[in-house]
């Protein structure tokens, strides 16, 4: 075999290691999730008896319905808001000259690095008493907050690689200031402020920690904690199908955007974590 | 962190900055601190006045059982919080996860760097397959594993040949924690490392090649000192996140087996025991941990050049 040939074969083992790796166990949920009640319990990898009731199941739920649109809501706008204030903050680390930016960036890393559990107790507490516990506020504020630095690090890190004298070449060839910025600036900004948007969107579609200590009802559970919550038959019995079924949803459109915006996505991480 | 120097405009730089701003950059510093701002006081408020809020909360009685007896009653929460056996067994616990699911994670997150990094085709299959554990709800790949090694329903017990439950004892819920940490998290620290990676320069390896180096030892003498700064910042993060686990431990049996996590003692304290002043002590010992860890890193290692700074 020449020497070409076995390093192709051994790339190709070493692909196939990773590609088989990351895929079984959301592969199995999905098998599960097609599995019929008297089947879940089998313990083989394929089901022997195919079914989709378990997702009509899931939607014929309250909690799981509800939880999907407090998850969409919650997130999107807690996504929104951390972008907005992130372009600000990240724009003026970007280009403008100020004392205690150092300071700035280092506030970020403290609160990248605070460990979350630690808030629970007084957040409890305090929304309990102004009447934010168990309501979409009540999860935005902390969602935003944590979210904040890492869309801080990559947008500024995507901000400083902007041709920022376009603006001003532009002007010269008589753009007004504001035509300058949405024709020019705008457009180059853009890619950025959607990656920073989609992996800010998946910190928050996937947190738990909050959203199973900050609420208890159907007016802002998030999918994760709903989850967690769902009933079975009885006591003693794990609703296996609506678990698997439930997780498949909430794991369908993160999926698609990792895999739609793939290059964007490492691109954005490797950016933040080296040049933040 | 040297980003004011290199971001800095060329109209700020001019050189009587020092002694008397100029109209101009008194401006920009205005614009800037009305740009920074509102980011700056969410992080600040959303994040000091609860630890404070807690710090004060520990040095109180303050049970939401029995609300009528909250008073203070200083430093004896946490007395309570040291003295408790089962603080020292949790810490322990925490320490055993971190330890090992970090160091696989950081093999194997090295291995897949090198296999993002120079694979010669399917490199772009590779980078988008590796993000899905990066990207799926942390809950739904704990269900995953769980409902995978469960005697019950999964098919990991038939494959190995097992006859009792993994999960009915504590090395097999360890073994089970620990592959669902590594699966979910190595992407991660893949993704980190893939960042210093692309610094190490083609043509040193190349050099080396020539001088008769084998991979081997082109890898441990260039290509990891060369990249120890993004090795310490995964390390870092990957360590610090290892440390606060929770959401895997309470999917799996919250904390039963001898698995409870010190977040997870922290989360019962306070919402299953209601009880505040004890469990704002444990958030407080908890965070005290992060930060010693963290300031480990940075000062002993020298970490914190990399993140923040353009290194």
């Amino acid at each position: 075999m020449s020497h070409r040939a076995r390093e192709t074969s051994g790339w190709s083992l070493a692909i196939l290691v990773v590609v088989v790796f990351s895929l079984v166990p959301v592969v199995w949920i999905v098998m599960l999730s097609l599995k019929t009640s008297a089947s879940a319990t089998d313990g083989s990898f394929i089901p022997h008896h195919w079914t989709l009731s378990n997702y009509s199941d899931i939607f014929k739920l309250g909690t799981f319905t509800d939880a999907l649109r407090n998850s969409i809501g919650i997130g999107l706008i807690s996504t929104l808001l951390a972008v907005a204030l992130a372009c600000a903050a990240a724009y003026a680390i970007a280009r403008l000259d100020f004392p205690g930016k150092a300071a700035i960036l280092a506030v970020a890393l403290a609160v990248a690095m605070f460990p979350q559990i630690s808030l629970v107790g007084p957040l409890y507490n305090l929304w309990r008493q102004i009447g934010l516990y168990d309501t979409w506020p009540g999860l935005i504020i902390p969602y935003m907050t944590f979210a904040l630095p890492l869309s801080i690090y990559v947008l500024s890190a995507f901000f400083r690689e902007i041709p920022w004298e376009l603006e001003q070449a532009a002007q010269v060839d008589g753009a007004t200031p504001f035509q300058a910025f949405m024709k020019v600036i705008v457009p180059l900004a853009t890619p950025g402020i959607v990656t920073t948007f989609i992996l800010v969107f998946i910190i928050c579609w996937n947190d738990f920690v909050f959203a199973i200590s900050l609420t208890s009802t159907t007016a802002a559970q998030t999918v994760p904690a709903a989850i967690s919550t769902f009933p079975g038959v009885s006591q003693f019995t794990v609703p296996y199908g609506d678990i698997a079924a439930a997780a498949v949803v909430v794991t369908v459109p993160v999926m698609l955007l990792v895999l739609l915006f793939q290059r964007r996505i490492v691109s954005g991480l490797t950016a933040g974590a080296v040049k933040g | 962190m040297t980003t004011g120097a290199v971001a800095a405009p060329p109209a700020a730089a001019a050189p009587p900055r020092r002694r008397r701003l100029t109209e101009r950059a008194r401006e920009e510093r205005r614009l800037a601190a009305l740009l920074v701002g509102p980011a700056l006081i969410v992080m600040i408020a959303v994040t000091a006045y609860p630890i404070i809020d807690a710090v004060i909360l520990s040095l109180q009685r303050s049970d939401l059982r029995f609300p009528a007896q909250s008073k203070f009653i200083g430093l004896a929460n946490y007395g309570h919080v040291f003295s408790a056996p089962v603080f020292w067994q949790d810490v322990l616990h925490t320490v055993i996860i971190t330890v090992i699911s970090v160091s696989i994670q950081f093999v194997l997150g090295m291995c897949l760097a090198l296999i993002m990094h120079r694979a010669i085709f399917a490199r772009g299959l590779v980078r988008g397959v590796a993000l899905i554990p990066y990207g799926i709800v942390a809950v739904v790949a704990a269900y995953s594993w769980e409902l995978a090694w469960s005697l019950n329903s999964g098919w990991i017990p038939k494959l190995l040949g097992l006859s009792g439950d993994p999960l009915s004892h504590t090395f097999g819920t360890y073994v089970a924690i620990i592959v669902t940490e590594v699966w979910k998290n190595t992407p991660f620290m893949a993704l980190l490392l893939l960042a210093g990676l692309a610094l190490v320069p083609d043509e040193l390896l190349e050099a080396a090649k020539v001088d008769g180096a084998t991979a081997w030892q082109r890898f441990i003498r260039i290509t990891v000192p060369l990249m120890k700064p993004a090795i310490l910042v995964a390390l870092l993060f990957r360590t610090l996140d290892a440390f606060r686990i929770f959401d895997t431990i309470y999917i799996f049996n919250q904390g039963a087996q001898g698995t409870e996590s010190i977040s997870m003692l922290n989360y019962a304290t306070l919402l299953n025991r209601l009880n505040l002043g004890l469990g704002s002590a444990v958030s407080i010992v908890l965070f005290l941990f992060v930060a010693l860890i963290a300031f480990v890193f940075i000062k002993g290692f020298g970490a914190g050049a990399a993140p923040g700074g353009e290194g």
